[in-house]
């Protein structure tokens, strides 16, 4: 990394930035006018098209963190980069966790007429691994040396991910008399759908990596700024003569 | 060394709670305020507030198991208690499973006398509100009841240990630390809810119904408990700088 860059982006995220939004582009082209609306579901099968790629991307993007924590915690590979990854990847993976229940509850909305569903094992344990990754973003703002926030955002991440499919298991079980739900009897899926599924999460999943990319950056240039920005300003202090020790170039308080 | 170090640190997390008796002066009066609060939101009368006894009476223990928790670390970050522990090179997972054993043990007590103060204050019967099958008390069902809190606290402890260790000494703290600890202790929610309700015949439920339930809760402390002594050491580690 050069000293001399201002932003975050390079040849690489630019291209990556471009294809997903030229990609995004033609994903809401072709799910809005240039599909033909579902049989039993109409016009609200196009929901799906971002809903259904933006809850697989939350699954990849909450594995990644947690995989990143792990090797956190565990010493041989203990490492910033780790932390750095895991608290970008949750940030993205929260990101998609919101999208996926806007969308999830604008779908439900018009197919089974209600917005939410407790009797739904899916629904319920979105919501909770939502809320549980909120925690995490806040633990990250917990105060403590970089090494304590780590290790406390690592443990964070591997118990909710640990607690989810307890979560689900138990709210499936005590719905057993409920009817099943229709996400899980999906029918016949076209050849439309199942391209235009492909494509979203090619586009997410491209997307995905072009913040993550940005993401981690950021992160490194805050690590360089908090190393940096103490000497910096005491320097910046000496130059206008407030604080004493201009003249020798050393940061002596007491004279 | 583990079990030694859990006893001795369970002994004496339980002597602190004895003598200052936080848990019976001050947690145990706010439990018995939010159940009051409840009975007043839900019109007794109505028979809305026996349907709801089973989730009132949980909902209750999961705030008393954060208020507890964050106890739990008060009094070891409050003189740098916590940085002596670690210095004592006393293994991690024993102080973790002493001072789950002795959250859990101030739980087990408040859910009974919180147990106690439902049945006798929420009309379990439905005898007033005169709605609902008939319901009496039978050997199992009480067992039920019983064997039910005994098997959801450990994990409950657990979370809260950990999770109270985790915002120990952080400004946040207060606010933190429902927002963590709430959302995973839902299988155990779901889990108590569920047996209360076929111990009260609730939504026509055998008390049979109650036992698989039980199971579900013991796993869910089994998990708990091993995630948790697990974790507690690296979340304690001394820093190596």
């Amino acid at each position: 990394m050069t000293s001399s860059r201002t932003g975050t982006g390079t040849g690489a995220t630019r291209v990556l930035g471009l294809a997903t939004l030229a990609m995004f582009v033609a994903l809401l082209a072709f799910g809005l006018f240039n599909s033909p609306a579902d049989a039993v579901q109409r016009d609200s099968v196009r929901i799906l098209y971002l809903h259904v790629p933006a809850a697989e991307m939350a699954y990849v993007a909450f594995i990644v963190a947690a995989v990143s924590s792990a090797a956190y915690l565990w010493k041989r590979t203990r490492s910033r980069a780790w932390d750095r990854v895991a608290n970008a990847s949750v940030e993205l993976g929260v990101v998609f966790t919101g999208i996926t229940l806007a969308t999830g509850m604008m779908w439900g909305r018009i197919s089974w007429g209600v917005y939410w569903d407790w009797a739904d094992a899916r629904l319920v344990s979105t919501l909770l691994l939502f809320v549980m990754f909120l925690g995490y973003l806040a633990v990250r703002r917990l105060d403590g040396n970089d090494d304590q926030r780590a290790r406390r955002s690592a443990v964070v991440c591997l118990v909710a991910i640990l607690d989810v499919p307890l979560v689900h298991y138990s709210v499936e079980w005590f719905q057993t008399t409920h009817p099943v739900s229709s996400l899980e009897t999906p029918g016949a899926i076209d050849g439309t759908f199942r391209f235009l599924h492909f494509w979203g999460l090619v586009t997410f999943l491209l997307g995905y990596v072009w913040l993550m990319m940005h993401a981690n950056r950021i992160a490194m240039l805050e690590d360089k700024v908090a190393g940096e920005d103490l000497a910096v300003a005491i320097a910046e202090r000496q130059r206008e003569g407030v604080v004493p020790g201009a003249t020798h170039g050393t940061a002596g308080v007491a004279g | 060394m583990i079990w030694r170090t859990a006893r001795l640190v369970a002994a004496k997390d339980l002597r602190i709670e004895w003598r200052s008796r936080v848990a019976l002066a001050q947690v145990l009066p706010f439990a018995i305020v939010t159940l009051t609060l409840f009975a007043f939101a839900l019109n007794p009368a109505g028979g809305l507030l026996r349907a709801a006894t089973p989730g009132l009476y949980w909902v209750t223990i999961l705030l008393i198991l954060v208020l507890a928790a964050q106890r739990a670390f008060v009094v070891e970050t409050a003189d740098g208690a916590l940085d002596a522990l670690r210095l004592s090179g006393l293994p991690p997972a024993g102080i973790f499973l002493g001072k789950a054993w002795a959250l859990a043990v101030q739980l087990w007590l408040l859910e009974a006398v919180l147990a106690v103060g439902v049945i006798v204050l929420y009309d379990p019967t439905g005898k007033i509100a005169g709605t609902g099958p008939a319901f009496s008390w039978t050997v199992e069902r009480a067992v039920l009841l019983v064997i039910a809190g005994l098997a959801a606290t450990p994990g409950l402890a657990a979370v809260g240990t950990l999770h109270g260790a985790l915002a120990a000494g952080s400004r946040a703290r207060d606010t933190l630390l429902p927002l963590l600890v709430l959302p995973i202790v839902v299988p155990a929610l779901l889990g108590g809810v569920r047996t209360f309700e076929a111990v009260l015949a609730l939504n026509k439920r055998s008390a049979s119904e109650g036992w698989p339930w039980v199971g579900l809760l013991l796993g869910f402390s089994l998990v708990a408990v091993v995630v948790g002594t697990l974790a507690f050491g690296p979340l304690i580690e001394e820093d190596p700088s």
